[in-house]
This record gives structure tokens, sequence and C-alpha cells, in this order.
């Protein structure tokens, strides 16, 4: 790591940050400094350990080594408040903003005593539009704030930090929830803000936001910080391939032994809806004995695409085939019925019930099947067997069947996620970032597993967001960006760095023209 | 043309607003509880230990205001027994509720027992006395309502003005509603959501008691069981209707009470002859279900209300 440079211009620095969560380093040995008035971008994958950051910057976390400097003032480690006090404003990507309140009640509390008269509304009042006209942030203050858009609602989140003297802004994410003309707004508020002497620290994992918009980007990879250039040294290729890593090490994998298309999609396009990007004109065939890999930056439409194949959406233009035919009707029972196994992004939110049993859970997509019930009555004996079988086969480390799937650490639950998935011996596994936040050994377990399960016949596909595991399991790659599929790769014929040409949008212009 | 000539007598209008007294005390009591996120179904149990203990301090030789103050008091106590299971310790707000008002009415027989072993009816006490306002209460109708009222109607009526400019015009009434809106919106500020929704519902409990204490200390001079009769439970819908703005639930405890007060009336008119009692009784309640469903379409909630808050959870 290079030492940093003491200047006067350093608004903030942080020297030596390390954080560990279990056997997990989330953050090692992590220097840099931000200078007054610059956006720095700090870019990443997700998991790279950029929000652990930024909470030990703003004090919600308590670093194991490492100090925080604001000013020239160390802050106290573990204490949001004195962050606050220092001028450093926190937009999060989760708004804490009250539905009911206006947006002006928003913005004031918290920032008088509690015991006084008066909430000083017109002084306020008159800042509040003075701020709004400086930094470009148009809201209406009388109004409801659960009647604001998002884009508003994050105007209003900028405001806070702004009314509070913030001198530094964090922003985490901050474009992942708005429409591309939001973005371009909430950028002009940024260039403002860095004009009038403010430090913005600029959280994402898009590529062409972060040239637009820093000065400087940090790229943090497992918790390290690998890389940090100025975006005139650097363009968008060059990132990518700092952000995924472009080192290989294939895990163990016999050749394919591939078979005929299980499930397909023909000239397929989707509507983008909310922050879920659309889908354009996708061909995709899963073939019986192979893994599809689908590499790609997220947010450009993967979570479509998945929703799609396990049937949550039905497209609105083009077909879903399964063995050939056309699917009249499409819906998760239709697709599970068809034996397409899902193992779901987020196992927390849609993979699992958190206060339900491990039996409960693991019958979760097969209870009305005979197995499990019959007339109506479920059968508990066989499906405490079932779940000890998945226990035992899936080395589920619980303390039982009965136990409440919340208590299990990440890689148990998706342990048992899998089992559910694999063992009614699916035809089709749709792998949404299966070993996202798993320790090393569970990420072999389930690489291995989604190995022999195509070894046995199933079609797999493979979403992630890391290049290393995409390459080094996958039989073809597709690449997918902004709602566009590349030609499928064979395994082994494009680099990282071809590959990561793709991620960046290139390539598919060609095809268009 | 029965009920017009009742709508006409002044006595009609002072006795809905006597009525609704209690109703308004024990409501913003309630709405303070509601606005910071915590549900308090102890109100029903409250109002009888109010009822009680304002009664039992006068008759022990406290003045009236002294006895106003123990009922408060009194109440606060529970309050402060219900905020610590429902805020810090998170437990069902339901449950801790039904709880306090079951505990808080059996510990008001428990200690009438004790304390008065040898009587059979309840000893009675010199109540407030009503205050003509000069002038005005010489108005019309209006004048004997609201200007020939005793104290503690007045109170009532400068309690609903406190706690909407409490609630509305100050940075602590701010802060208890974003407490009952997002919890989190609160704590990110460096605020204890922990603090703003005990004291709460220790003020709100309080204010429920001094409106059990009007029935025994302005209202019926005595003590008796059964006194409170669901009033409480009227309160938590009269929250509802008033979409949890004091001014709002002041106009529907005054609606409640007016319906109340003209049920009675209504009983001794030749029509009363005919139809059984019961279902005048019943007016005032199936009025106020009607306007529930009318009035509370487009209530806001508040959005945390009985979501329990903890500063280490997501």
């Amino acid at each position: 790591m290079t030492a940093i440079k003491t200047e006067a211009q350093d608004v903030l620095r942080l020297t030596n940050i390390s954080k560990s969560f279990g056997a997990t380093k989330a953050n090692s040995d992590i220097n840099f400094a931000l200078k007054k008035g610059e956006v720095i971008a700090l870019l990443g994958e997700n998991g790279a350990g950029k929000t652990t950051l930024m909470n030990i910057l703003f004090g919600h976390y308590t670093p194991d080594t490492g100090t925080v400097e604001a000013f020239g003032q160390m802050l106290p480690p573990g204490k949001p408040g004195a962050a606050l006090a220092a001028g450093i404003g926190m937009v999060h990507q989760h708004f804490t903003l009250a539905d009911n309140l206006t947006v002006e009640e928003n913005i004031l509390l918290g920032t008088e005593p509690l015991w006084k008269l008066g909430l000083g509304r017109a002084a306020a009042r008159a800042r509040i539009v003075q701020l709004s006209q400086d930094f470009g942030l148009a809201v209406h203050l009388a109004a409801k704030v659960g009647l604001l858009s998002v884009g508003e609602r994050q105007r209003v989140e900028i405001l806070k930090a702004l009314y509070r003297d913030a001198r530094v802004l964090i922003l985490d994410e901050p474009t992942a929830v708005l429409t591309p003309q939001e973005t371009d707004a909430l950028f002009v508020t940024l260039r403002k803000a860095v004009a009038l002497g403010l430090s913005v620290i600029f959280i994402s994992h898009k590529l062409h936001e972060v040239m637009a918009i820093a000065s400087r980007v940090l790229v943090l990879r497992h918790g390290r910080l690998v890389g940090e250039v100025a975006v005139a040294d650097t363009d968008k290729h060059a990132l990518a391939e700092m952000m995924v890593g472009a080192e290989v090490a294939p895990p163990e994998i016999a050749a394919a032994q591939i078979g005929a298309p299980i499930l397909s999609l023909r000239a397929v396009s989707v509507v983008s809806q909310g922050t879920k990007g659309g889908l354009q004109d996708i061909d995709l065939q899963l073939k019986s004995g192979q893994i599809t890999g689908l590499a790609g930056v997220s947010g450009n439409g993967q979570a479509a695409l998945a929703d799609l194949l396990s049937g949550l959406i039905v497209p609105d233009q083009g077909e879903v085939e399964i063995d050939g035919r056309a699917i009249a009707q499409w819906s998760p029972r239709i697709a599970l019925s068809n034996g397409i196994a899902r193992i779901p992004e987020d196992r927390h939110k849609t993979g699992a019930i958190a206060d339900f049993t491990l039996t409960e859970n693991v019958i979760l997509e097969s209870f009305k099947s005979a197995q499990f019930s019959r007339r109506g009555w479920m059968n508990k004996a066989e499906a405490d067997r079932f779940a000890r079988h998945v226990i035992d086969t899936y080395d589920v480390r619980c303390p039982g069947p009965a136990t409440p799937i919340r208590l299990l650490s990440g890689g148990n639950m998706q342990k048992l996620i899998l089992g559910r998935a694999l063992e009614p011996g699916p035809k089709v596994i749709l792998a949404n970032q299966p070993v996202r936040g798993l320790d090393i050994g569970a990420v072999t377990y389930v690489q291995s597993r989604l190995i022999a399960a195509r070894d046995a016949g199933a079609a797999v596909l493979l979403i992630s967001e890391d290049l290393d595991e995409i390459m080094g399991l996958s039989d073809v790659i597709h690449v997918i960006s902004e709602g566009r599929l590349s030609p499928g790769f064979a395994r082994g014929s494009k680099s990282a760095t071809e590959l990561g040409i793709w991620m960046a949008g290139h390539g598919f212009a060609e095809d268009a023209a | 043309m029965e009920l017009f000539d009742i709508l006409m007598t002044a006595s009609f209008w002072a006795a809905a607003v006597r009525i609704a007294s209690p109703l308004i005390f024990a409501t913003m009591g309630e709405i303070i509880c509601e606005r910071a996120g915590v549900l308090n179904l102890g109100i029903e149990g409250i109002m009888v230990i109010g009822a009680f203990t304002g009664w039992m301090a006068v008759y022990s030789g406290t003045g009236l205001w002294g006895g106003v103050a123990v009922a408060m008091a009194a109440g606060m106590l529970f309050g402060l027994l219900h905020s610590v299971l429902t805020v810090p310790f998170g437990l069902s707000q339901h449950v801790v509720g039904l709880g306090i008002t079951l505990l808080a009415t059996s510990s008001a027989s428990f200690a009438y027992r004790l304390l008065l072993p040898e009587v059979t009816s309840p000893p009675r006490i010199v109540p407030f006395q009503p205050y003509e306002v000069p002038m005005l209460s010489e108005i019309p109708l209006i004048g004997p309502a609201l200007f020939a009222q005793t104290p503690m109607t007045y109170l009532a009526f400068a309690t609903v003005a406190v706690v909407a400019l409490v609630l509305y015009r100050t940075p602590l009434g701010l802060a208890v509603r974003a407490a009952g809106e997002n919890p989190s919106a609160v704590a990110s500020q460096g605020l204890s959501v922990t603090g703003l929704r005990m004291g709460a519902v220790i003020v709100g409990s309080g204010l429920m008691a001094v409106g059990g204490a009007f029935l025994t200390m302005s209202a019926f001079s005595s003590f008796f069981f059964e006194m409170v009769n669901g009033r409480g439970w009227i309160c938590i819908a009269l929250v509802v209707f008033g979409a949890w703005k004091p001014g709002k639930a002041l106009l529907g405890a005054l609606l409640f009470a007016a319906f109340d007060a003209l049920q009675v009336r209504l009983q001794q008119t030749p029509l009363g002859a005919q139809v059984p009692y019961q279902v005048f009784l019943m007016i005032p309640y199936v009025l106020s279900i009607l306007a529930l469903v009318l009035m509370s379409r487009r209530a806001e909630v508040p959005a945390a209300l009985m979501v329990p808050f903890n500063k280490g959870e997501r």
C-alpha cells in the first residue's frame, strides 16, 4: 500500500482500516484520503467491503484496527453522533425517512433541542429553500414524504445532510433506485456541491457513472484496496478488470457431455419495471449437461432474466420453450412442475422463511406433492425424514430439523436450499449468486454440487458477478449488459479482459450494425 | 318534534360536554401513546385506577386538585410498567395492554376492600362544583354547555390545545411523531427512541387516569366498580375516528357524548315507552361505528404503530 501524504487539503483520512466478521475479512488494511472539493468513487462488487468501510467511517461499526480522521481531528470509533457533528453526512441506500411526516418535518427532526417551544419553522424554511436553490434540489416542503418519488426522497435525504452542515457527503449506491434522468439531476447536484467546496464519496458498481462523476476511483475487491486511479488515466475496461479480478483458478471440472436444450428463450423481451431492468430480444438455450454462465455487472437485467426463467414474470414478447415446445402459460408452479429448480439470489428474503423450521423450509416448494400431503393433511413424519436426509446428504450443520432456519449461518442455509433444489433431481437449475457471502469451504462445496448436477445431466444456469467463478465453472458464457445478451462463448475462448469489454457494453453495437 | 325539542334544551348540550370530558382526557392520552408508536390497551384499567385513587385521596383528606395529581401519578406508574414491557423488552402490545387493564382493575378492587373493609355502600366526597364564567355562561345554549362546567372540563379542553401544540409545534412533538412513523429516522439523528416512547406512554397513561378521576371527582362523587364501563375502549375507537389528530378526536368525543345524552332523553319520550330501552342504549355505539366507517377511510395510521424498535436490527 502506498503511504498517504499528509496534505492540508485532506478532509478525511482513513489509515490502516481492518475489520473482520468471524472468519471473513470484510476490510483489510485500507488507506485513503479525501480532498476538499473532489468526488471519489468507491468501486467494487457486492460483498467487496464497500458498505462495511463506509459504516466504519460513519461510526456504525468499530474497526479492528485503524483510525478515521476528519478535518484533522481523530474520530472516536463507533460513534455515529461524532461523525455527524464532524460534518459527515451519509445518504443510505435505504432511506431513513418517515413517510407520514412532511419533507420539512423530516429535515428538521433532531436538529433542535427537544425541550424548546416552537419549531422555528419560518427560519428553517428559509434556509432549506436557500439550500435547495444552491444545490438544485427541488422539493415541495409541505408534501408528505410517502407521496414522493424515490428520486425526490433522495433529494430530501441529501437536504437533511446539508441542513446539518455536512462537508462530506457519502452516497451509498445512490443511483441504484434512480431513473437515468434522476441520475443526471443527481450528478448536477453533486457537481454544485463540489463547486461549493464539499467532498463526495460515491459508492457504486456502475462503471459509466463512476467515469462520469468521479475524479478518482478506489477499487475494492475481497476487502482490499486493489487500485487507486485518476479517472483521466483509466477507462471502463481497465476498471471492470480491476473490479472483478483477472486471476483465474479453475476448479476440477471434467469435459461436459452436452445434450439437448431443455429450457430456451426465443427473442424474449421484457419491459423494465421500476428498478428492475428490462430485457431486449434475448435468445438463450440451457442445455442438458452444460453449465451456462451469465456474466455481467449487477443491475444489467440479471434479476429480470432469473425471474423470467423461474416463472415469476412472463415475457412481453417472444417465447419460453421447454424441450423445444413453446409454453402457453408460464408461472412459478408450472416452472417447478417442469423440473426447474431455483437457488434464489437473496436466500433470506426469497429463499427461506426465517422463523420456519428446517423441515418446513425444505418442503416449501413441494408441500403439496403426494409425498408430503394426503387429503389435505401434511405428512409430518415424511417431511422430517426428508429434512434429515437433506441435512445428512448436504452436510447442513444444525441442531436438528426442528430448528428455525434463521439460526443457521448463511452457508448452512444455502446448503439446505441447495438440497431442496437438487434432491428432486431437477432438469434445470437456476443458480443466482449461489455462493454470495459464503466462506471458502461452503463456496467449494456448493460449486462441486452444481458440477455434479451437470454431470448427472441437468442444465445449469449460473448467474454471478464474480468473473472468476463464471470462467471457472461455465461450459459456455453469455455476457449481459443493459438487458442485452451476448452470444455464447465456449469455455476458454475469451479472456477476462475480452469479457470485460462486453460487460462494459461494447461488442453489442457490431451485432446491431 | 321531540328530537328537535331535546336539541334546543341547554341541559342536553351541557350533559354532552360533561359526558365527553373523561373521554377527551383519555383519548388525548391514547393519541400521545399511539403517535409514539405504542398501542396502550391498558387505558380501561388505568381509567379505573385514576377514578379510584383520585377519589380515595380526596376521601382521605387531600384537596380536589391534590386528588387529580394523585390519580395522574398512579396512572403514570402503570404507564411506566406498560412502557418498560413494551418498549425496551418489545413484548406484544396487545397482551401487555390487556394485562395492565386486568391488573389495574383488580388492584383497584383489592385496595378498595383493604382500605374500606367495613362499608356496604361507597362513601361520597364533595366533588368539583361547576364554575360559571361571567358573561359567557349566559349565552343561550352554548353558555351553559361550555362555560358552566366544572374546572376539570375546562382542563380537558385545555389539554387538547396543549397536546396539539406540543405535537405539531415543538421539536419534542416532532420527535415523538417520528418515533411512531420511522424509529430508525429518529435513531439516525442521535435521539433515543426508547426514551421518547417510554415518555409518551407514561405521560399518556397519566392523562388516561385523569380521565378516570373525572368520573369520581366531577361526575358521580363516589366510586363504584363498573363505573368506567368500557369508556377506555370507546377512546381507542375515538383515536381512530380522529385520525390520530387531537382536534378531530375532540370532535369525535363530543359527537359520541351527544348521542349518549340524546339516548337518555329519548328514553323519556312517548316513543321510549314503546321501544325497549336497550335499543336507545345502542344508539351512540351504532352511530359511532357508522361514523368510524365513514371518517377513518383515509386516516393515516402511524406507520410504526405496534412495531418494536431494536437498535441492532435493520
